[in-house]
């Protein structure tokens, strides 16, 4: 009984953490259809984030939940303004670019914070479960994961931002006529787009340690998770983390994590050659 | 320009600095120089593989690392098994080939689009690297040879003559299988490239649908493109770790796969010639970042694909290309003008 309870609690938290860390890719990738292959370095700098405003005294959920969000979307803004707006349409150019951009985000945090791993301690301690010890912070992703899709639902369905931004999407011209200026829109949507990224990079730094390169452990994962979910932001993110996340803490926990992960990407594998449209591009179709 | 790039001659011109350079380089230079060119050339057909199945076949792939790496481990595993080198050689360019020709089933005839590709390609890349980082224990061995996870194999036994175990592969031998099989696979290629069946690859790049309406299989062709680069690949992967003696996960990794596109980019898209110049001088950049330890390489090889990708998307070799083409086209040349636009336009691709 116990151990069903941790499983479950357990295959939660790995959905919840693909919904967190693939949140950020998925509105630039389903809005913009720009493929962001910096997002996994984008989640790395709001770990930086969050670490170098702990060391300047700012409590620590401060850190998480406004510095990192705030200095990777402005960081966002400027990137998006330097290099991907050269880019919109040409989608290959836009991941070879993004590419460069990681490695370029990689190497200068390299080189000034130097290849070594900075620990934040897992904050709020744990409780038990029968014979098991549970932290509470695994309880607080999930939580997090379930605000962030609310969240994101509640934007883009219900405020006039959101209106603004699906129009947009839809059919740039229309809304250039009507008045709006694409071309701010879609600098917005990428720093939305990159602060989620960089709340999820602080949200997971006391769990994994931050490394300069630790983009890279992500970026396949939150790839699957996107593409594979399909049209729909919203619908595709949670169903295709809910399928990957919970395939993956499953396999993990019957062989190994490295097992889990392999088993992950081999599920999208086969779901693509099957669902070539994605999750929502045959089901939940027309949803958000 | 282009008319020149997609001649005949260009290929002449290119095989015969090649064999110029098999025969005098090692007079020349001395040993531990002659080692370095040799992983550049190895490294080279790597950069040839990709520049053919994008440059020509138009499929960006994530991963061809993966073969690469493939081609490494194969030949490691079989020859430490087998002894003689003849099978793992063959086996090195074979095992790659089968799962590339596999994953290009998957994706080809699945229809997965440009982006998927990307994905799926790279997503195999980063499996390949997460399986065999995970083999350090003694547990995992196939046949004899351990498989060593994040340590890699080391001391692989070198090539040998066919039959004769005992008779290595020297250093000056390694350069010149390097540079004779770059020269054979790039002679290869450009044969490929001006037959009936190359002017049909290159067709399917240009307009899938329309090759398709006159009766050819996109999937077919594109499976043939991506195989055949998933074996150069391999037998890459094969010299490299003869090269070293030594293969490590990170034949399979991100930073790998990222170099050989830049490669390419830098080199130059639609020329078989291009990725080898990129090739070559990426990795004397990198060694010489390497040595100086002032910057960060990442950051420089970074800066470089986005410079590359906003300022000049044609790569080195198109660009001068085009540069001495608009040279040329100042002298007053009528006749040719007026006759080589279409032919200039449909052979830009080729070189």
């Amino acid at each position: 009984m116990d151990l069903a309870v941790i499983v479950i609690i357990q295959v939660l938290y790995g959905i919840a953490t693909l919904v967190i860390v693939s949140a950020g890719l998925a509105v630039i990738f389903g809005m913009m259809k720009v493929i962001n292959l910096a997002h996994g370095e984008f989640m790395m700098l709001g770990a930086y984030a969050t670490l170098g405003a702990l060391k300047l005294g700012i409590n620590l959920w401060v850190a998480i939940f406004v510095a990192a969000p705030l200095v990777v979307g402005l960081i966002g803004v400027v990137l998006e303004r330097l290099v991907i707006r050269r880019l919109y349409g040409r989608m290959i150019d836009t991941m070879l670019a993004t590419w460069g951009l990681s490695l370029l985000l990689v190497g200068i945090v390299t080189s000034v914070f130097g290849n070594t791993t900075a620990g934040i301690s897992t904050p709020l301690g744990s409780f038990t479960v029968g014979a098991y010890s549970v932290s509470v912070y695994t309880l607080l992703i999930i939580a997090v994961a379930v605000a962030l899709g609310l969240a994101l639902r509640a934007v883009l369905l219900k405020t006039q931002l959101g209106l603004i931004a699906r129009g947009t999407m839809q059919n740039p011209a229309m809304a250039d006529a009507l008045g709006i200026s694409p071309s701010r829109v879609y600098m917005v949507t990428f720093a939305v787009g990159a602060a989620l990224s960089g709340l999820a990079g602080g949200l997971l730094a006391p769990l994994t340690g931050v490394v300069p390169t630790m983009g890279g452990a992500f970026i396949a994962k939150t790839f699957i998770t996107v593409i594979g979910g399909g049209p729909a932001i919203l619908a595709g993110l949670v169903g295709a983390s809910t399928f990957f996340g919970a395939i993956n803490q499953i396999a993990a926990f019957l062989t190994t994590p490295v097992f889990g992960e392999v088993a992950l990407l081999l599920a999208a594998i086969v779901m693509l050659r099957l669902l070539p449209q994605g999750i929502t591009g045959r089901f939940f179709k027309g949803s958000m | 320009m282009a008319r020149f790039a997609a001649s005949w001659k260009s290929a002449v011109l290119c095989i015969a600095v090649g064999v110029l350079l098999l025969i005098f380089l090692p007079s020349v230079i001395d040993d531990f120089t002659l080692i370095q060119v040799t992983i550049y050339l190895v490294m080279s057909m790597l950069a040839v593989s990709l520049g053919f199945i994008w440059g020509f076949g138009g499929i960006l792939c994530f991963g061809q690392a993966a073969f690469f790496g493939l081609g490494a481990y194969t030949y490691a595993i079989s020859v430490v098994n087998i002894g003689d080198s003849s099978v793992p050689f063959l086996l090195s360019i074979v095992v790659p080939a089968v799962f590339a020709a596999l994953l290009g089933y998957v994706i080809f005839y699945g229809r997965l689009s440009d982006v998927y590709m990307g994905v799926i390609t790279l997503t195999v890349t980063l499996i390949l690297f997460n399986l065999v980082n995970s083999t350090a224990g003694p547990e995992w061995k196939i046949g004899n040879a351990p498989l060593g996870g994040f340590n890699g194999i080391p001391a692989i036994p070198p090539l040998n003559w066919p039959g004769n175990i005992d008779e290595t592969i020297t250093p000056r031998g390694m350069f010149n299988l390097s540079l004779g099989l770059l020269i054979v696979v790039y002679a290869g290629l450009r044969a490929l490239i001006s037959s009936r069946i190359g002017h049909v690859i290159v067709a399917i790049k240009e307009n899938e649908q329309r090759a398709q309406l006159l009766g050819y299989d996109p999937r077919a062709y594109k499976l043939f493109v991506f195989t055949l680069g998933g074996a150069i690949a391999g037998l890459a992967g094969c010299l490299f770790a003869n090269w070293g003696s030594f293969t490590s996960p990170t034949v399979f990794g991100l930073a790998q796969s990222a170099q050989i596109i830049i490669w390419v980019i830098v080199g130059g898209l639609g020329t078989l010639v291009g990725p080898v110049v990129g090739c070559m001088l990426i990795q004397w950049l990198t060694t010489q970042i390497g040595t100086q330890q002032t910057f960060n390489s990442n950051l420089v090889l970074g800066a470089i694909l986005v410079l590359f990708v906003l300022l000049v998307p044609k790569g080195l070799v198109p660009s001068i290309g085009l540069l001495l083409g608009r040279v040329g086209l100042r002298r007053p040349r009528p006749e040719r003008r007026s006759g080589a636009k279409p032919a200039a336009l449909a052979e830009e691709h080729q070189a």
